[in-house]
């Protein structure tokens, strides 16, 4: 029995879905990574798996449990820590982890264990005392991990746990997670905007966008399904009229995406394409500044498949400040 | 049970962790107590009454050697004597004197031959409280005048004695039970309005939601921590407002038994009515901006600042439908007239209808989804 199953899973807000007929499966043990921009429906489907949105139509199990038949057998399954941060401000991090504790059942004896070994594990055991509204951004995720661990569930839900953190916090968060998994039987379903972080950490990644799932496989795989076979990264000296259409034109280019005036071409035949390029800068009179070859990313597979760039959506997609709350929802 | 004691917990915890909380709901309505008792509650006094004697033999001496033992004593008004009516009136309107008494020329030869003789009053009717208290001090000064023996008797006057059965209530007292259910309603409006859509809004709930809890132990924690709030308040207002107000044997243990049942059950009617008010709702705009009104809606019509008495039928009607109304009544017993547990049943037995109304159909609307 996989962790997680998920058929044709659909979410409509109105005319509008949110999800559209996913269908996957994670299995026990595994890593798994949703991915996609603001809006794909990530949240929407995490909510639904862990109880807290009925599905239109579709199903899934946790566990084995159905998510709409038998949601409190998939609450005590799971762990989650919703994309908010929802630590309570005035309370201490031990009465935030108490909190969760009794309203899971822990009993008491446990409870005083589990809460001293999972701050350890997040490296809070000194601000057990302090209340939470002295903590930085990753200290507060890292606290949500413990406490979303307190019962020691079976599934573990992260919605974006590393968004808005620096760098240094997002490494130090995932390499408690994993610390934590490896002493647990735990699976993990986690959503994130960092395609790094993605490649590196999950065992399998799910591509979502628009609610529809546009590929799923190994990180590596998902590298290896694109047919571009090696990208090239150029700047000019300045860039003539449409210069980026021309760039396309060129025999054997996949795709060309400009980010800051760098741009990023995918090529079937990367030494053709090179000579190419010098050729196509000389006649258009500008000069290749630098230029160098690079592997294929997951940013590449998202381009791929979807035909947009996942940075581009991010910076254009919709601030999110931590509200569920949204206008008319009825959430 | 457990469940319902970890919400209750962690109000609690952040409640006494809040000072601004604490003051809000504890120490402002004791100070709106204080101010609205003294702003309405004193006696009127030092008004200034203009005198225009155009008569000025024996007669109107009298009366007027009256009214200076009146502003000597009582000193609810004081004489400004005027020669000349025109500018004791042009005073009058302008303000710097409240009311002109008009002794007319033919008063003393009315007064000997008992020819109706009349003084008259005019009065700045703007200012509907201080004329009432210079209409009754003439009033009695007239009857005062009318039983002197220099003055002829008119046969058989009858006269009105009345006896008060409670001791006297200062206004301060009066408007005690109001404030001490509004500090309970405030106490409700913030942790069962503000603070709960608050913490739906930043995902509290959420984090609530997916464990397991169940339905009823989310109502019942959220009701009872917003309750125990309320209580607390109420108990605080109670106590250290008829201490305030002077209520007479504040501490009696029997009033404050059955004081403790009424702010229980205030407590909770209120916290019923606010859960089903927001319990569909989900921007954290809205308790802040129907709160200033609800607060006008109920309290007014309670009884709890003017008797009663004095509305329109409608209005009455309205009252009726009111809990403040019972719950100020029921205060209103046990404060000033330190009745029994008889006097206050009806005023209880409503309460406890309208909280098991409101939780009944907050509890049918209340969704265990986001
Ligand atoms: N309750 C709701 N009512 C109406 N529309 C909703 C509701 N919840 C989500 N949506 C819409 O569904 C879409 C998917 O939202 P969702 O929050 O699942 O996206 P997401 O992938 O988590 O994005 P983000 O990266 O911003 O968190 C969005 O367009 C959103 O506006
Ligand atoms: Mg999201």
């Amino acid at each position: 029995m996989a962790a997680v199953e998920v058929e044709k899973l659909t979410k409509k807000f109105g005319d509008f879905t949110a999800v559209d007929a996913l269908s996957f499966e994670v299995a026990k043990g595994e890593i798994f990574g949703l991915l996609g921009p603001n809006g794909a429906g990530k949240s929407t489907l995490i909510r639904m798996l862990t109880t807290l949105i009925p599905p239109t139509s579709g199903a899934a199990r946790i566990n084995g449990f159905d998510v709409t038949r038998d949601p409190d057998h998939v609450r005590r399954a799971i762990g989650v820590i919703p994309q908010a941060m929802t630590s309570d401000l005035d309370l201490t991090v031990t009465e935030n982890m108490l909190i969760f504790a009794k309203l899971y059942g822990v009993p008491r004896a446990r409870r005083e264990r589990e809460l001293k070994e999972l701050l350890a594990a997040v490296e809070l055991s000194a601000w057990a005392d302090k209340p939470v509204k002295f903590l930085s951004g990753g200290m507060r995720r890292r606290l949500e991990i413990a406490r979303g661990l307190i019962h020691e569930p079976k599934i573990f839900f992260l919605d974006e746990p590393t968004t808005g953190l620096d760098p240094t916090s997002r490494i130090a968060v995932w390499e408690m997670l994993m610390k934590l998994k490896a002493g647990r039987d735990l699976t993990i379903l986690v959503t994130t905007h960092y395609m790094d972080e993605a490649d590196r950490l999950c065992n399998r990644i799910a591509i979502v966008d628009h609610g529809k799932l546009v590929a799923l496989d190994s990180p590596l795989k998902l590298k290896a399904s694109i047919p571009a076979t090696s990208f090239l990264e150029v700047s000019f000296s300045k860039l003539p009229e449409g210069w980026t259409e021309q760039l396309k034109g060129l025999p054997d280019v996949e795709s060309v995406v400009e980010h800051d005036q760098v741009f990023r071409i995918a090529s079937d035949n990367g030494p053709r394409t090179m000579t190419d390029l010098m050729d196509a800068a000389k006649r258009a009179g500008t000069e290749v500044v630098s230029l160098s070859v690079k592997s294929t990313t997951l940013d590449d597979v998202f381009t791929h498949y979807t035909g947009r760039q996942l940075r581009d959506e991010l910076q254009s997609g919709k601030l999110d400040i931590g509200y569920m709350y949204r206008k008319g929802s009825g959430i | 049970m457990n469940r319902i004691l970890a919400l209750l917990e962690r109000d609690m915890r952040k409640f006494f962790r809040s000072p601004t909380l604490m003051i809000v709901s504890l120490v402002l309505p004791l100070v709106q107590l204080v101010i609205f008792g003294y702003a309405f509650g004193g006696k009127i006094k030092n008004l200034k009454v203009g005198v225009v004697d155009q008569d000025d033999r024996l007669p109107a001496i009298k009366l007027r050697e009256m009214m200076q033992a009146i502003a000597a004593n009582a000193k609810t008004f004081e004489t400004v004597q005027y020669s000349d009516m025109g500018k004791a009136l042009k005073d009058l309107r302008n303000g710097r004197i409240n009311g002109v008494l008009n002794i007319p020329p033919n008063f003393s030869r009315d007064v000997a031959s008992q020819t109706n003789p009349k003084v008259a009053l005019i009065e700045d009717n703007t200012d509907e409280i201080a004329t009432s208290a210079l209409e009754g001090e003439f009033a009695s000064l007239v009857g005062a005048y009318n039983a002197n023996p220099v003055a002829p008797r008119v046969a058989a006057k009858v006269t009105l004695s009345v006896v008060e059965i409670y001791p006297y209530v200062p206004y301060i007292q009066f408007l005690l039970p109001g404030v001490i259910v509004l500090s309970i309603f405030v106490s409700a409006m913030i942790g069962g309005g503000i603070i709960y859509i608050d913490d739906k809004a930043r995902g509290m709930h959420e984090g609530y939601l997916v464990t397991p809890i169940s339905k009823f132990e989310l109502i019942s924690g959220f009701t009872l921590s917003g309750t125990a709030k309320a209580i607390l308040t109420g108990i605080v207002l109670t106590v250290l407002g008829s201490l305030i107000a002077g209520v007479p044997d504040a501490l009696d243990p029997g009033r404050l038994l059955r004081l403790m049942l009424v702010i229980v059950l205030t407590s909770f009617a209120l916290i019923s009515m606010m859960f089903l008010m927001m319990v569909r709702v989900n921007d954290p705009l809205v308790p802040r901006a129907t709160f200033g009104v609800l607060n006008t809606l109920l309290w007014f019509p309670s009884g709890a600042v003017y008797p009663t008495a004095g509305f329109p039928k409608w209005m009455k009607a309205y009252a009726q439908a009111d809990p403040f109304t019972y719950a100020v009544g029921a205060f209103k017993s046990l404060l000033l007239k330190n009745t029994g547990f008889v006097a206050i049943t009806g005023d209880l037995a409503f309460l406890i209808i309208f909280s098991a109304l409101m939780m009944l159909s907050a509890t049918l609307l209340f969704r265990r989804t986001l």
